[in-house]
C-alpha cells in the first residue's frame, strides 16, 4: 500500500507522459550542445596571438621570453625539478622534464593569450601574454 | 512532507548513510580510475551522481544534497587536498541546483535531469579551475566536458532511475 502511494506520488510529480519527457530530454541535451558551442567560439573569436611566454615557479616571476624568438630555457622548479621551455616558430612547449606525471611536456605547444602549460610538480607555469608583434592586435 | 511525520526515524539516518557511503565508494572507483583531463583535477565522470539521484528520486532535495555534500568532504578529506575540494563543491552544489530546478519542472525525465546535474557539475569545476589557474584557456575544453558530462549523465540517469523504480524502502517504518 505504501508502494501504491509512492507510485501515485511519481506520476503526480510528472504530469507529463514518459514519452514527451524523453523528447524533452533530447532537446535539453541539444540545448546544452549548442549552448556550449557558442560559448566555445565565442572564445575562439576573442583570442588573441600572445607576444611572451611568462614563467613563474611558485607563482612568483621567473623568466620572460619573447615568441617571436626561437630560443631554449631550461627553467629550475621546485626541489631542482627541471623543465626545459622551447620556443620555436611563435609557439612555447616543454620538451622534457623530470615531473612524474609529464602532463607539462604532453601538452600541446601554446600561442595565444591565455594559454598556459602548468608542471603542478614542480610549481612552474608559462603562460603566454601580451599580443602579438608589439601591436594591440584588438582594435 | 510525508518523511518528516516521525521527529527522529534510525532506519532512514541508516539508510541515508549507507547511501553516502556507497557515494564514496563509486568516488574513490573514479579516483583510481585514469582521469578524463589530467590537468586539471577532480574532472571525473561522477558515479557518486547515481546516489545523488536515487536519494533525490526516492526521498528528498533535503536528502540528496546531505548525501552530495558528506560525500564530497569525505572523498576530499581521504583522496583527496583542499583544491579537489573546491572543484568538487562547487561541481556539487551547481550539479545540485540544476537537477533540483529541473526535476521540480517536471519536463524532464531522471536522465535529462542527471544529464543537466552532470553538465552543471563539470562547469562548476571548470568554473573554479578558471579562477585557481587564472587562465581562460580551460574555457576551450568545455565542449568536451560537456560531452563526457552528457555520456556520463544519460549512464548516471538510467543507473539511478532503475534504481529508483526497483529499490524501494519503507522509509518511515519503525521497529
Ligand atoms: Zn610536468
Amino acid at each position: 500500500m505504501n508502494e501504491e502511494k509512492l507510485c501515485a506520488e511519481v506520476e503526480n510529480n510528472s504530469p507529463h507522459s514518459v514519452k514527451k519527457r524523453i523528447r524533452n530530454d533530447i532537446i535539453l541535451v541539444l540545448a546544452i550542445i549548442l549552448f556550449a558551442s557558442i560559448a566555445l567560439l565565442v572564445m575562439l573569436a576573442l583570442r588573441s596571438e600572445g607576444g611572451a611566454a611568462v614563467v613563474t615557479v611558485n607563482g612568483k616571476p621567473y623568466a620572460s621570453l619573447p615568441l617571436d624568438k626561437d630560443a631554449e630555457l631550461i627553467i629550475q622548479g621546485e626541489d631542482g625539478g627541471y623543465n626545459i621551455l622551447v620556443i620555436k616558430d611563435g609557439e612555447a612547449y616543454i620538451r622534457e622534464a623530470d615531473c612524474p606525471d609529464k602532463i607539462c611536456v604532453k601538452h600541446r605547444r601554446i600561442s595565444y593569450s591565455g594559454e598556459t602549460i602548468v608542471c603542478l610538480p614542480n610549481g612552474v607555469s608559462v603562460k603566454i601574454e601580451g599580443s602579438g608583434g608589439g601591436v594591440d592586435a584588438v582594435s | 512532507m510525508r518523511y518528516h511525520e516521525k521527529r527522529f526515524n534510525v532506519r532512514r539516518l541508516v539508510l541515508l548513510g549507507t547511501f553516502t557511503a556507497i557515494a564514496l565508494i563509486l568516488s574513490y572507483i573514479e579516483f583510481l580510475l585514469p582521469p578524463i583531463w589530467s590537468a586539471v583535477p577532480g574532472i571525473k565522470l561522477g558515479l557518486a551522481n547515481v546516489m545523488v539521484i536515487y536519494v533525490l528520486y526516492s526521498l528528498s532535495l533535503k536528502d540528496a544534497a546531505m548525501v552530495s555534500l558528506v560525500r564530497v568532504f569525505l572523498s576530499a578529506i581521504l583522496f583527496g587536498t583542499a583544491l579537489t575540494l573546491a572543484y568538487s563543491l562547487a561541481g556539487a552544489v551547481l550539479s545540485l541546483a540544476a537537477m533540483a530546478i529541473l526535476k521540480k519542472l517536471g519536463l524532464f525525465s531522471e536522465v535529462g535531469v542527471s544529464i543537466a546535474g552532470a553538465v552543471l557539475h563539470n562547469l562548476g569545476q571548470i568554473l573554479v579551475a578558471v579562477i585557481v589557474l587564472r587562465t581562460a584557456e580551460i574555457g576551450y575544453y568545455m565542449i568536451i566536458l560537456t560531452l563526457t558530462g552528457i555520456l556520463s549523465g544519460v549512464f548516471v540517469g538510467l543507473v539511478g532511475s532503475l534504481l529508483t523504480k526497483y529499490i524501494k524502502f519503507d522509509w518511515s517504518k519503525q521497529k
